[in-house]
């Protein structure tokens, strides 16, 4: 067991499971947006428990910080290392008949969507750490000194999708997802090992996810943008 | 009768820096095979009073993965399932210009022209590639183990890989794990192969990674430009019983 990570293999399950992990927050991210669009009153109270709720906050927070860092920061060394196992570059190429722009590219769909990433961060992540943990206003209330003001979570994401910039942004930002999705559901499935009668279903609901989850934050953004 | 332009990686030997040179051929029949396209080539350099191409060649029935060339921004050319020599100009057209280039990896170093090192290969098979077989004489005969006909198959597909490379040049990450996960199915589909599975993939992917092999990233290249059709499922196999073997170790 010792040294796995060490191993090209050991770094691909990693790799993998890293993925997987963050495909299952990005599902549950949606399923918790996409309620912003059908019913304001459950996405404000979904969004009160998962920002107030200490197991949410305290431990799974951390898990998902260390495997966003973790996924992209071995995605750079993996991407240094290979680069280097190919000194001399062939004079002509012809890649595109052996596999797909995604799979080739899976440095620079991770690249953008590190950079939407960090400006997410600074959009949602760092005011609600800031409001909760700095200012001390855990009541997630429009005005905390108003019990029955309601809660401030639908109304501030209504408020972010105001300006055309920031909604352009966020589709770009989901195109490069649906592109590294393309490639990585499949490819995490395989790293740990599962290439066997359900791939060829799996990779049918591979295409549904990759296209379909950052097609629904598309939506959510336009909505907002065009409904308020 | 076809006139070609060839774009030529030529390189003296392992510590030249090389470079592509162009050669002019006339008259190239559209049933030469590839190989024999560069026999005329050199023999018309050697009238010259010119150093032939050095290029790999054996059996040239596609049955021992000598030749190793990377055309036109392909290994093995632009036919899917075959190797350089059953490669035939009939692929090409009049007035082509053809790149031809040696595969092209770091484990994989440049010996002269479009001869490459492919010894990291045989140093992998070594690490593990066997099984030991009591052969004092009273060895059993392996058809009297029963074997399930999908793991005969399986093991018997992973067994035609003719370690020919094609794998390494077509992965831009250069991973030989094509090839090392057809050398692990082999043994680890079948119940020979079960007494040293656990050394056997440790040891294996330990010496590819020495090697300095890049790593898998699922592309898929190497699947489509094996001239046998070894498929991506040896390599999530590989994968399996490496955590296995890693687990166990």
């Amino acid at each position: 067991m010792s040294g796995i990570l060490n191993s090209s293999i050991g770094r691909k399950f990693a790799m993998a499971l890293s993925a997987l992990f963050l495909m299952i927050f990005i599902l549950q991210h949606f399923a918790i947006n996409i309620l912003s669009v059908f019913s304001p009153d459950t996405f404000n109270d979904v969004s009160h428990f998962m920002g107030t709720f200490w197991v949410i906050q305290y431990l799974l927070q951390p898990v998902l910080i260390f495997g966003v860092i973790f996924h992209f920061v071995m995605g750079f060394v993996l991407e240094i290392k290979n680069n280097k196992a190919r000194a001399v570059s062939y004079t002509k190429n012809n890649p595109s008949g052996n596999s797909t722009w995604m799979s080739r590219n899976m440095i620079w769909s991770g690249g953008f969507i590190l950079v939407f990433l960090i400006i997410h961060f600074i959009d949602f992540w760092i005011p609600e750490i800031n409001t909760k943990y700095i200012a001390g206003d855990m009541s997630g209330l429009i005005n905390p000194e108003i019990a029955d003001s309601g809660y401030r979570y639908h109304e501030e994401l209504v408020h972010k999708f105001e300006p055309i910039w920031r909604v352009a942004l966020y589709c770009i930002g989901f195109i490069f997802l649906a592109l590294h999705l393309l490639h990585g559901f499949n490819s995490s499935f395989q790293s740990i090992g599962a290439n066997n009668k359900y791939t060829k279903g799996l990779k049918g609901f591979a295409k549904v996810y990759s296209i379909g989850v950052p097609l629904g934050f598309i939506f959510i953004a336009l909505f907002h943008h065009f409904n308020h | 009768m076809m006139n070609l332009t060839l774009k030529i990686w030529r390189q003296k030997n392992a510590s030249d820096k090389g470079k592509m040179m162009d050669y002019a051929l006339s008259d190239v029949s559209p049933d030469m095979s590839f190989l024999e396209m560069l026999d005329v080539l050199n023999q018309e350099l050697i009238e010259k009073g010119e150093e032939p191409v050095a290029f790999d060649h054996d059996c040239r029935e596609g049955i021992c993965g000598t030749c190793s060339l990377y055309i036109n921004g392909r290994a093995h050319g632009p036919e899917t399932k075959i190797t350089a020599c059953q490669l035939h100009m009939r692929s090409f057209n009049d007035g082509d210009t053809i790149y031809i280039e040696p595969w092209r990896a770091k484990a994989f170093p440049v010996v002269k022209d479009l001869i490459v090192d492919r010894s990291a290969f045989d140093r992998i098979q070594q690490a593990g590639g066997f099984i030991s077989v009591n052969t004092s004489g009273n060895t059993q005969d392996a058809n009297a183990i029963p074997i399930e006909k999908e793991h005969a198959d399986k093991a018997f597909d992973a067994a035609t890989c003719i370690g020919c490379g094609a794998c390494v040049a077509s992965c831009k990450n250069s991973s030989a794990m094509l090839f090392v996960g057809a050398k692990v199915s082999q043994f680890a589909l079948l119940p020979q192969g079960q007494v040293e599975a656990t050394d056997r993939v440790l040891n294996m992917v330990k010496q590819m990674d020495e090697e300095g092999f890049g790593n898998c990233t699922n592309t898929g290249a190497c699947e489509v430009e094996c001239p046998k059709g070894i498929s991506l499922e040896n390599i999530a196999r590989m994968n399996q019983e490496y955590l296995k073997a890693s687990l166990k170790g």
